[in-house]
This record gives C-alpha cells, sequence and structure tokens, in this order.
C-alpha cells in the first residue's frame, strides 16, 4: 500500500473531527476558504502558459539534447553518471517529464543498479525548480526574483551532485 | 529579470536549432501544445489547490494551526524572522512545511502559495529575502518519505523500494543547504532587502 494513500484521507478526517468538536460549520469553512484557491488559480495560468511554452519549444526543437552535449563534460567530472543527465536537465523544468526519463532509466538499468538508484535519488531529492518559481511568484504577483532563480539552481545542482555521491556512499558502485 | 533572460533565451535556442536541425514544424506544433498543456495542468490541479486552500481555512477557524505554529516557530523565527511575527503567515508557512515533509507536494504548493501572497504584500512586486528563501526551499525538496519515486521504484521490481531513504535525506539535506547558503550570500550584495 502506498503510505501517502493513508496519509490524506486520515488528515481530512483528523481535521473534520477536530473542527466538528470546536463547534465549527467545518464544511461551510472549507468552501469558504476553497474560493482563495481560485483567485489563485487564476494568477497561476498566466506564468505557467508562458513557461510550458518555452519548455516544450525547447525539447521539441533538439536544443535540450544540444544542452545535454554540452552539459556532460562537466558533470561527469563532477561525478553524476552521464546516463542521468538528461534526467538532471529536464527534472527543473518537467515535473511528469524527469518522472517518465528516470522510470525508464531505472528499467532499462534495473532498479536497484548503481544508475537506477541515482536516477531514484535525483528525483526524490529534486523539485521542479522552474514549476515552483512560476507558480509561486505569479500567485503572488512577484516580478522581480533577485536571486531566487541561482540559489535555486545551485540547490539543484548539489542534489543532483549529491544524489550520485550518496549512492556511492550507501551502496557502492 | 532572470525568468525573462532564461525565456528568451530558450526560445530564441528553439528557433536556431528548429532552423538547423529542420525541426522547425514541430518548434511551432510545441509552443501551440505547450500553451495547451499549461491550462490542461492548471485546471488539473484546480481542484487539489481548491481543496487545500479549504482545508488550512477549517485549520485555521478551529485553531489546529496554531498548533502547529507551535511547532515550527522555534526554526521559522530564525529563518524567516519578518513574515513569522504575522501569524497567519506563520501558520501558512508551518502548514507548507508539514505538507512538505510528508511528501504531499500537491498539499504544499496552496499552502506556500498562501504563504507567499501575505509575504509579498507592501513589496511593489520585488521579492523580499524571505519571500526568496521560501522559493528557494520549495523548489529543493525537503520530503521524508519519497512515496512516488518508491512506488515507481517497486513498479521496477525492486525489492527493497525504500532502501534510497538514507541516501535521499542526504542529498536533501545538502541540496537545501546550497540552495540557503547562495540564498543567505547573494542577498548580500543582491541590493539590499525590500
Amino acid at each position: 500500500m502506498n503510505l501517502s494513500s493513508l496519509v490524506i484521507p486520515l488528515l481530512l478526517s483528523a481535521v473534520a473531527i477536530y473542527g466538528m468538536g470546536k463547534r465549527v460549520n467545518v464544511y461551510e469553512t472549507l468552501a469558504h476558504g476553497a474560493e482563495e484557491g481560485l483567485t489563485v488559480l487564476l494568477r497561476i495560468i498566466p506564468s505557467l502558459v508562458g513557461l510550458l511554452t518555452a519548455v516544450s519549444m525547447f525539447r521539441a526543437s533538439g536544443a535540450m539534447d544540444w544542452l545535454c552535449t554540452l552539459c556532460s563534460p562537466v558533470l561527469q567530472w563532477l561525478g553524476v553518471p552521464v546516463e542521468t543527465v538528461p534526467l538532471m536537465l529536464i527534472r527543473p523544468v518537467s515535473g511528469s517529464g524527469a518522472l517518465a526519463i528516470g522510470s525508464d532509466l531505472m528499467e532499462s538499468y534495473g532498479p536497484d543498479s548503481y544508475i537506477g538508484r541515482v536516477a531514484a535519488v535525483m528525483l526524490g531529492s529534486t523539485e521542479t525548480t522552474f514549476y515552483a518559481i512560476a507558480v509561486y511568484f505569479g500567485s503572488a504577483g512577484i516580478v522581480r526574483t533577485r536571486h531566487t532563480v541561482p540559489s535555486a539552481l545551485a540547490a539543484d545542482l548539489a542534489g543532483f551532485v549529491a544524489s550520485a555521491f550518496a549512492v556511492r556512499l550507501f551502496f557502492g558502485v | 529579470m532572470a525568468m525573462a533572460w532564461i525565456w528568451t533565451g530558450m526560445v530564441v535556442l528553439s528557433l536556431v536549432f528548429g532552423l538547423i536541425n529542420g525541426s522547425l514544424d514541430a518548434v511551432a506544433d510545441a509552443a501551440m501544445s505547450g500553451a495547451s498543456t499549461a491550462i490542461e495542468l492548471s485546471l488539473s490541479m484546480a481542484g487539489v489547490l481548491c481543496l487545500w486552500s479549504g482545508v488550512m481555512e477549517v485549520m485555521n477557524v478551529c485553531g489546529l494551526s496554531a498548533g502547529l505554529s507551535r511547532i515550527f516557530r522555534p526554526l521559522l523565527r530564525r529563518l524567516m524572522p519578518k513574515s513569522s511575527r504575522d501569524e497567519e503567515t506563520l501558520a501558512a508557512l508551518s502548514a507548507n512545511f508539514s505538507a512538505n515533509l510528508l511528501g504531499l507536494g500537491n498539499a504544499a504548493t496552496p499552502l506556500g502559495i498562501r504563504a507567499a501572497r501575505r509575504m509579498a504584500r507592501g513589496c511593489g512586486g520585488v521579492a523580499s529575502n524571505e519571500l526568496c528563501l521560501l522559493v528557494v526551499m520549495n523548489t529543493a525538496s525537503i520530503q521524508l518519505l519519497p512515496t512516488t519515486i518508491a512506488s515507481v521504484r517497486s513498479a521496477c521490481g525492486s525489492q527493497t523500494p525504500f532502501d534510497i531513504l538514507p541516501a535521499v535525506w542526504l542529498s536533501s539535506a545538502l541540496s537545501v543547504a546550497v540552495g540557503l547558503g547562495t540564498a543567505t550570500l547573494l542577498s548580500r550584495w543582491g541590493g539590499g532587502d525590500v
């Protein structure tokens, strides 16, 4: 059983029971709060349209593959297996794309192989950076993002290099 | 402006590579389909967004989020001293942290957005140091139980899908530390806080 399948129903019931115990009209309050979700959604859509348009053009043109070949030597030097470079490059821009590449790596090299493990750890220890930036700043109406993008990308790079390192540390090559 | 440069770079490179590789038809199709994917994605997350905003409201009204805030207050007061002075921002931040730790990414985003919207008030569209920190922490992963990855591993035939946990924790911790460190360093010479 997937653990998150237990967490969500449990969480929802706990909040509902606690609220009822406090004599709160749980249903009305939930519906009232849900309204805010719609306002947020309207502000997110424009940023997402911009981001996803550029991302899918970039992938379709072959520029993504070029970036992979460009980055491979540097990343290999940092100890990252070359097979996982496409995963790293897609990870910040597309969560579903990264999951697809990662599953493919786990399937072709085996989930318990070095490459399979590195791919899994990479997926587990990073997030879809640009998606989060677009969604957070889009909804908050932020135009000047200052040092967010470089810091977030530094965190991603550290996460990828650390994934390869951690797998070697705990499992050997 | 960083996003503007990245966006322009991606679009122009797509044009250049489309011309070189002769894949211009695919690029044009991708632009259109990418835009509609954004709407599909937004619609598919609409329900979750509304649900968790609603749950957060219930937690606020019945006092549950005050309890959650008490747990995270010591940590958040150090990381984001300005924002955690506001009770409701602190509550949203605490909920965002808890959801991230539990691996509920879908719930963490609406809760984090709630905090971000409050933190952005009166900033005139410029991200404050603390808002940058919040986003950096949400772009790095702090989850304790990467359930999605474990289920993919077991689907691929792994005998022990959760044996990567210590490796995930180590690399998450390093990644978050580097993100926070870089943000702190860059905020010093980045033109000061707002």
